[in-house]
């Protein structure tokens, strides 16, 4: 993949999250994205509180956010399509989030086949080496375009 | 033999108690999640708004949403468990419940979850089983359909850390 090719697909891969609806009404921000790997961060929202006693962020909402920026990670890496869709997502939670922190995710996709993209994330809110939660998962990878392409030849 | 209480007032209290155990979680209204009970079993449902969704050429939910969806329904019923408990022993008044005087939430330990088909645009529902619940640990199955209760679109495993507990 030249290098035209890779400013392509980061084009399409940024795009592509702010044309996403719920991401946005989370109001996630793409902070890099590229060879496989992408951050995007959150901010803190009392909308989005899972225990109003601790005010600490909804686990659910923490899922989004590695959720999406697996899915961007997927779609910048090198031989995948520009749509992706999770197969599975697991997520360990280290700890609560600091309530009125940002959240960030950063994900990479360490391995793809012709079909299947792992990825791994962690989640943290300030300090990427003292993680709120992780996360590892099995996505989609070469989309619609690829398999009738393969059925044609 | 007591006399059964009436109906009325049995409703009223479940229903009451249930009511400030979601309200105690803001993302749940945030998500338009609502939760409807029969007996102690709760059917959880999400009702569809364009913020949910993930891909808008299909269109499809969000896994995101999805995941919150499930990880919602494993929470209240593993907490409603209990909650349920310390209601009808009398132990607990659900007319004095506030998020501060609610029994802490269980908190999520881990979460999986396996994308089946695609979440079409429009209400989902969810049902959890508590497969084991412990002193310290339990452990949570929860499916998620739309059309087809035989053909849910999500499924998830959770492991949760249950509150401590007095005595």
């Amino acid at each position: 993949m030249d290098r035209d090719e890779i400013d392509r697909k980061s084009r399409i891969a940024r795009q592509f999250i702010e044309v996403i609806p719920h991401s946005r009404a989370l109001g996630m921000e793409m902070e890099e994205i590229g060879g496989g790997t992408a951050q995007i961060s959150m901010p803190y929202d009392a909308r989005f509180i899972g225990d109003a006693r601790t005010g600490v962020i909804h686990g659910g909402a923490v899922s989004a956010l590695l959720d999406t920026c697996c899915g961007a990670a997927v779609i910048s890496a090198g031989d995948t399509e520009a749509v992706t869709a999770t197969l599975d997502l697991r997520i360990d939670y280290m700890r609560p989030a600091r309530p009125g922190q940002r959240i960030t995710a950063r994900a990479t996709c360490y391995h793809v086949t012709r079909t299947v993209a792992f990825v791994r994330a962690i989640a943290h809110d300030g300090d990427p080496d003292n993680p709120v939660a992780t996360a590892a998962g099995a996505f989609t990878a070469g989309g619609q375009k690829r398999r009738s392409t393969e059925a044609a030849s | 033999m007591k006399r059964p209480e009436p109906v009325q007032v049995i409703k009223q209290r479940r229903d009451l108690g249930l009511a400030r155990l979601v309200e105690s979680v803001p993302y749940i209204g945030w998500l338009g999640i609502t939760f409807e009970r029969k007996g102690d079993e709760l059917t959880a449902t999400l009702g569809f708004s364009d913020r949910l969704i993930g891909n808008p050429m299909l269109p499809a939910l969000h896994g995101g949403a999805t995941a919150a969806f499930l990880e919602s329904t494993a929470t209240i019923q593993l907490a409603w468990t209990m909650l349920w408990d310390e209601i009808e022993s009398g132990r607990v008044d659900p007319e004095s419940l506030t998020p501060e005087t609610l029994p802490r939430l269980p908190k999520t330990i881990d979460f999986t979850v396996d994308y089946l088909r695609t979440g079409l645009p429009r209400d989902a529902y969810a049902r959890a089983r508590v497969v084991r619940s412990g002193r310290r640990y339990a452990s949570v199955q929860v499916e998620a359909w739309q059309d087809n209760r035989e053909r849910p679109y999500a499924a998830a495993t959770g492991h949760f850390l249950m509150p401590a507990r007095d005595g």
